[in-house]
């Protein structure tokens, strides 16, 4: 696989704007996600993006509408790429009636099969298999959809990772798998969770094209996920992208990540996704302080509202109904 | 009315659901071009095609999360562990990824996973479990468990046709040494509901799979001898438990055996005890007897795993306990 600009060649002035709109939106989704945690108001767990983002918007940005998003815990913004809208994750945060899991689950762990989006489990890598699943039935129906998938590199060491890859290669399922690799798996840094030169190598060992990309480059992120996606829905099968970026929070809003060095925070805030973009965008002269500012306006009134809308909203209230475990036929 | 093995019953059930519905596929270790490792699917491939009797590589867990996500977008996969014993591997696939998506999503996930279990064919402690307790557990996720040939087929058809996840373990020990009347219609048996299978006033005992057989054997033998009248329950349905047919012959007779293949502690009979213990107590002429495994693995040599499992004896001694209660 090469990074193919092809892809670059087709985006107008609009999509490039859209690319900086969405990070922006899960940039301010998130400090708001983690001021409701500070202020007690979401009681679960809150699991930082920072620094990941254009990783989830350039690989979600290559999807079209048919096709379907299996993000994790760090690709807040995927979601909204994908259509979902502000209000409703911000009901699932809060856990309140109306959310599309009605409370009974938390964060991005609900599913939207109208968006085609599924989101993930806390068993890391448990949803691959998931994921090769419904590529598989876009297969069985020679549907020409495709599945985007994320792990992240410490993810990347369990078994259904393995299993999933193997399965969906020797069948050359429509799968795109991202390998988030933000350099620290909780606590535990990157060359404790392998001691190969880099986690794409990983694909040789099924024989798919694997490929290793600046995570912090919305545009490369972009191209090299279009890629895939075009070849996974010519029939050609599965492919792993290996996303370097940087954790730049804790693992979970409790954790103040006091084990990674003030200097690597540094280093990687030199190449802070979005500033890059939007520098790009400025010598490009598709962005400039007007339009920034209409653009930081819109998502602050569009948060306000949705942040408006989800705490006036009713918590669930206890019934038979909300505990049930199989759906009854008529 | 066709007579037919239990595993050609298992088999029938699964073409009739092929041939009805194309959405309706098979997956799995060696079950196309092989025929499956009891030959369930033999020549099921030449007439299905690859697209729908899937050989996979060796990854249970990848096999039973495919199905779970082909099942999330309406297609109705049926996963075959090639022994009950391979299903541990795939754990976390079932117990929180199907166990728990209609509770999360309310999506409907008509998933079926083959588990051929149980001992009594040499298979040592690896090729012979009774996984059911393990899944019993946990909400979320029905169990079917049928004896006879009748049951096997109309409830793998009802299994396929649920839409919610559904486990059938089938017994291998019962694949070819039980026959009976198979009616070459299209019939489906109601998932969660028991059959008596013998009629009695004296004793009720609750049972499913290989265990029917012999619990059969015994209570002939015990009406022979003594004439008392056992009453078998056969729960072919695990979760959810037909709690109506239990109570309403324990209600009768007072008296209750509870056998399993599976080990005792913590096995489905503690509970059908314990719900019987809570719900019929006055009811109640004598404490309930549980029969079952040893709290043991399976052993291998024929004499060890003779004297781990229940039998016909087993059974009849503790019949003949309540007898004289």
């Amino acid at each position: 696989m090469q990074t193919s600009s092809i892809y670059l060649q087709n985006l107008t002035d609009k999509d490039y704007l859209k690319l900086y709109y969405f990070m922006s939106l899960m940039r301010q989704f998130e400090n708001s996600i983690l001021n409701l945690y500070r202020q007690g108001r979401i009681v679960g767990g809150v699991y930082s993006g920072m620094g990941n983002e254009a990783t989830a918007i350039g690989s979600a940005f290559a999807l079209d509408s048919n096709d379907y998003l299996f993000p994790m815990h760090r690709d807040s913004g995927a979601h909204f790429v994908k259509g979902q809208n502000l209000r409703t994750m911000m009901l699932q945060y809060l856990g309140r009636a109306d959310s599309p899991t009605k409370g009974r689950d938390g964060s991005g762990h609900y599913a939207d099969p109208i968006l085609r989006i599924y989101g993930n489990i806390s068993h890391l890598g448990a949803m691959i298999p998931v994921a090769a699943g419904v590529a598989l039935a876009i297969k069985y129906r020679n549907e020409k959809s495709v599945v985007l998938n994320y792990i992240g590199e410490g993810g990347s060491n369990v078994g259904d990772f393995h299993e999933a890859l193997a399965f969906s290669s020797v069948l050359k399922l429509p799968l795109i798998l991202i390998i988030e690799n933000n350099q620290y798996a909780y606590s535990t840094p990157v060359y404790k969770q392998t001691i190969a030169r880099q986690f794409s190598d990983r694909a040789i060992g099924y024989g798919i094209p694997g490929v290793t990309i600046d995570g912090t480059d919305v545009l490369e992120v972009y191209s090299v996920c279009k890629e895939a996606v075009e070849r996974a829905r010519r029939g050609k099968g599965p492919s792993i992208i290996e996303s370097v970026t940087m954790r730049m929070q804790g693992h979970a809003a409790y954790d103040d990540a006091w084990y990674v060095p003030k200097s690597e925070l540094e280093k990687w805030r030199q190449k802070d996704p979005i500033e890059r973009y939007e520098s790009l965008l400025f010598d490009k002269k598709i962005l400039n302080e007007s339009i920034k500012n209409e653009i930081l306006n819109k998502i602050n009134s569009e948060i306000q509202d949705a942040l408006n809308f989800a705490l006036n909203a009713p918590l669930p209230k206890p019934s038979e109904d909300l505990f049930k475990v199989f759906l009854e036929k008529d | 009315m066709p007579v037919m093995t239990y595993i050609e019953a298992i088999s029938r059930g699964l073409w009739e659901e092929m041939e009805r519905d194309e959405s309706v596929f098979l997956l799995g270790e060696d079950i196309g071009t092989y025929g499956g490792a009891f030959k369930v699917t033999k020549g099921f491939l030449e007439r299905f095609g690859e697209n729908r009797v899937i050989d996979t590589v060796i990854a249970e867990s990848a096999i039973v999360g495919a199905a779970i996500g082909a099942a999330l977008v309406g297609l109705k996969p049926i996963a075959e562990m090639q022994f009950a014993d391979f299903v541990t591997n795939a754990f976390t696939q079932l117990v929180n990824n199907a166990a728990k998506t209609f509770f999360r999503w309310n999506i409907p996930l008509p998933m079926v996973v083959r588990l051929p279990s149980g001992g009594k064919i040499h298979g040592g402690p690896f090729h012979s479990v009774n996984p059911e307790a393990w899944f019993f557990h946990v909400p979320g996720l029905k169990i079917v468990a049928p004896a006879t040939p009748y049951d096997a087929k109309g409830l793998i058809k009802a299994a396929i046709r649920d839409p919610n996840p559904v486990l059938y373990i089938e017994h291998k020990f019962l694949y070819r040494n039980i026959r009976g009347d198979v009616p070459d219609i299209d019939y489906v048996l109601p998932i969660g509901s028991a059959d008596v299978k013998r009629i009695g006033n004296d004793i009720t005992l609750i049972t499913y799979g290989s265990m029917l057989h012999w619990s059969l054997k015994a209570a002939e033998r015990l009406y022979a001898e003594y004439g008392t009248e056992v009453e078998i329950v056969d729960l072919r349905t695990l979760m959810p438990l037909d709690k109506t047919t239990i109570f309403e012959s324990v209600k009768k007779t007072g008296k209750v055996l509870i056998v399993h293949e599976d080990t005792v502690t913590g096995g489905i009979g503690a509970e059908i005890s314990a719900l019987i213990n809570e719900n019929l107590f006055e009811y109640l002429d004598a404490p309930i007897i549980r029969v079952g495994a040893l709290d043991a693995p399976v052993p291998y040599s024929p004499p060890l795993e003779d004297y781990f499992l229940p039998d016909e004896n087993k059974i009849y001694n503790a019949l003949k306990i309540l007898k004289e209660y």
